[in-house]
């Protein structure tokens, strides 16, 4: 048996990039074995939710709108209601499947390992970008049914994908480190990330808002995201491309850097 | 045994002080060496600072000052290379409660990079080797609690550690499945494993251990052989159940050995160290007093460390907890 490694100090020990390596594929493995074995509750309700959604806002409250930005009213909210989706599910993956390690701290189990704290965060943020972009998947399915979608750019539809759901996968991240208690990872996505969501030109065009609120409504980040995204599916967006994937690529370094910092500090980890 | 090729200590502290925010001062300068192969206890009181030590060791607590050594890699400057050496057993339940025993055990191996058809074989391996391969697919939360403490184990060993740290392993565990966990301690320990236990059994120290440190308020205040610190000690008591008690007690005892009447048919002999016990028989033996058995009032380890811990009570009313 192993134990026989014992009598070489050197032997037994694996190297840095080896165990990285092995580590990230374990926690990827156990995060997305964690969010299927509950497909009920994480895959399910936003196919179901966002149904709804299509039925209602587009169907039938969207008939009596008309056109915006040159598409039917159902057609211009698809793109907002998939990246909702998409970041809903990104950022609560991460905050409740960390902050339950914390909370029954079996996260000790990790953190007595030799795995390097960048690939905890790596990990975790792409279980939660995989459940998102999975999430946003079965939406896109579901809002065929109702409406098809041109994508005039399946490259950037990816790349918009990916950076939203790992930039939310990220702020999830961050709550589920400074949470102690479950109520601290709800008060984040209902006072403020449901807020900037709605406001964020998913169900209106910016073009809509009085001059002010437009200025207001830049500072909004998911506004780039849902106009970026929309830009790929319909060919159409309120703000510049480009700056929509520098703001994306900017908030998402940002929330990288935080995260690690205070993963490395072991805020809400270590006593 | 297994000799080990390097020399360097298993574990090296110095210095070690860790004050928690709110002012506790949990650790005020703690030593301790650990030689590679040994079979070490850190005892101590609640409070004492039996689990911080532990903690810092492990990561799971920031030290305030000092430094630790695991097999000579500093933690402050690879500590991903110290843990590598580390297996750790806590004293309260960590696992996902949803997660199945066999997962468990595999996934764990991976925080370690031990690639995933070998962690599968060495969860087999110790899953069987402490009774738990039958319950692989259980969920975890299923289990007893002495199967829990189990699991506990053989995730801590899945990566072959060279240093085994459990603290406070067979806590609420029944006197079989303490013994066969001793065993199977004892078994990893000749395999060549290094292994630190803190406990509040002290007949647990004592049956297994070689040498041990008693840790009051922060610091260490003995370390040693077991057999040289019992040795230390100046008096042990012993219980005797006789037929009778003497008319004439005073006739029985002698300077360095006094009798008393604990009932009816029990004796207590409080002996100064290295104090032969022939004349009380022969006193005994001549009132036609007749010994039917002999034992220790409290184990030799268990009188010394009520010595050593005196007062640390006041320790626990003024908060040093942890």
């Amino acid at each position: 048996m192993s134990q026989n490694s014992n009598t070489n100090p050197d032997k037994a020990l694996v190297s840095m990039q080896r165990v990285s390596w092995i580590a990230l594929q374990t926690i990827v493995i156990k995060e997305v074995r964690r969010y299927m074995r509950i497909w009920v509750q994480t895959l399910i309700p936003p196919a179901i939710t966002m149904a709804l959604y299509f039925v209602i806002f587009g169907s039938m409250i969207g008939s009596r709108i008309g056109e915006m930005g040159g598409f039917s009213y159902i057609q211009y909210i698809v793109p907002g209601l998939i990246m909702m989706s998409v970041i809903t599910n990104s950022y609560a993956n991460v905050a409740s499947s960390f902050f339950s390690s914390k909370f029954q701290r079996n996260v000790e189990e990790l953190t007595v390992s030799p795995t390097p704290n960048v690939i905890i965060l790596i990990g975790y943020v792409i279980g939660g970008v995989s459940r998102g972009i999975l999430v946003g998947c079965i939406v896109t399915i579901v809002a065929c049914f109702f409406t098809p979608l041109p994508v005039p750019n399946v490259l950037l539809m990816f790349v918009v994908l990916i950076a939203t759901a790992t930039l939310f996968a990220l702020a999830g991240f961050v709550n589920a480190l400074f949470a102690s208690k479950f109520d601290d990872i709800s008060i984040i996505p209902t006072f403020v990330l449901t807020p900037l969501t709605y406001l964020g030109g998913v169900f209106y065009s910016l073009s809509l808002l009085p001059e002010f609120w437009q200025y207001v409504s830049m500072i909004n980040p998911v506004v780039y995201m849902v106009n970026a995204f929309r830009y790929s599916l319909l060919g159409i967006s309120d703000v510049n491309v480009y700056v929509a994937l520098g703001m994306i690529a900017f908030f998402t370094a940002l929330l990288f850097y935080v995260a690690l910092t205070l993963l490395n500090r072991g805020k809400g980890l270590r006593a | 045994m297994v000799l080990a090729v390097d020399e360097t200590a298993a574990l090296e502290i110095r210095g070690l002080r860790k004050q928690y925010d709110n002012g506790t001062l949990a650790l005020d300068g703690v030593d301790l060496t650990v030689e590679q192969g040994d079979f070490f206890a850190l005892l101590g009181p609640n409070g004492a600072g039996k689990s911080t030590t532990i903690g810092v060791i492990c990561s799971l607590v920031n030290k305030s000052a000092g430094q630790v050594k695991i097999h000579n890699v500093d933690i402050d400057e690879n500590f991903p290379l110290a843990k590598q050496y580390l297996g750790v057993v806590p004293q309260e339940f960590n696992f996902n409660q949803f997660e199945k025993v066999f997962d468990i055990v595999v996934t764990q191996a991976g925080y370690y990079g031990v690639p995933l058809e070998v962690a599968k074989e060495r969860a087999e391996y110790y899953l069987k080797k402490l009774g738990l391969w039958e319950k692989r697919d259980d969920r975890s939360r299923l289990l007893s609690g002495g199967m829990k403490r189990r699991l506990m184990i053989a995730r801590a060993l899945v990566h072959d550690p060279k240093l085994l740290i459990l603290d406070e392993p067979t806590a609420g565990v029944d006197i079989e499945l303490r013994r066969s966990m001793w065993d199977f301690l004892i078994e990893l320990n000749e395999q060549g494993t290094t292994i630190i236990l803190t406990t509040h059994y002290l007949e647990e120290a004592e049956s297994l251990c070689r040498n041990i440190a008693i840790i009051d308020r922060g610091k260490i205040i003995e370390q040693g052989d077991l057999k040289s610190l019992v040795a230390k000690l100046d008096k042990q008591s012993f219980l005797l159940d006789v037929d009778q008690v003497p008319t004439d007690l005073s006739a029985c005892g002698t300077e360095q050995i006094s009798l008393s009447v604990l009932d009816e048919k029990t004796l207590q002999l409080d002996v100064a160290q290295g104090a032969p016990l022939n004349e009380v028989f022969l006193a005994l033996n001549q009132q036609g007093i007749q010994v039917l058995s002999m034992k220790n009032k409290t184990n030799r380890l268990e009188e010394m460390f009520v010595l050593l811990t005196q007062g640390s009570s006041t320790a626990q009313d003024q908060g040093t907890t942890l």
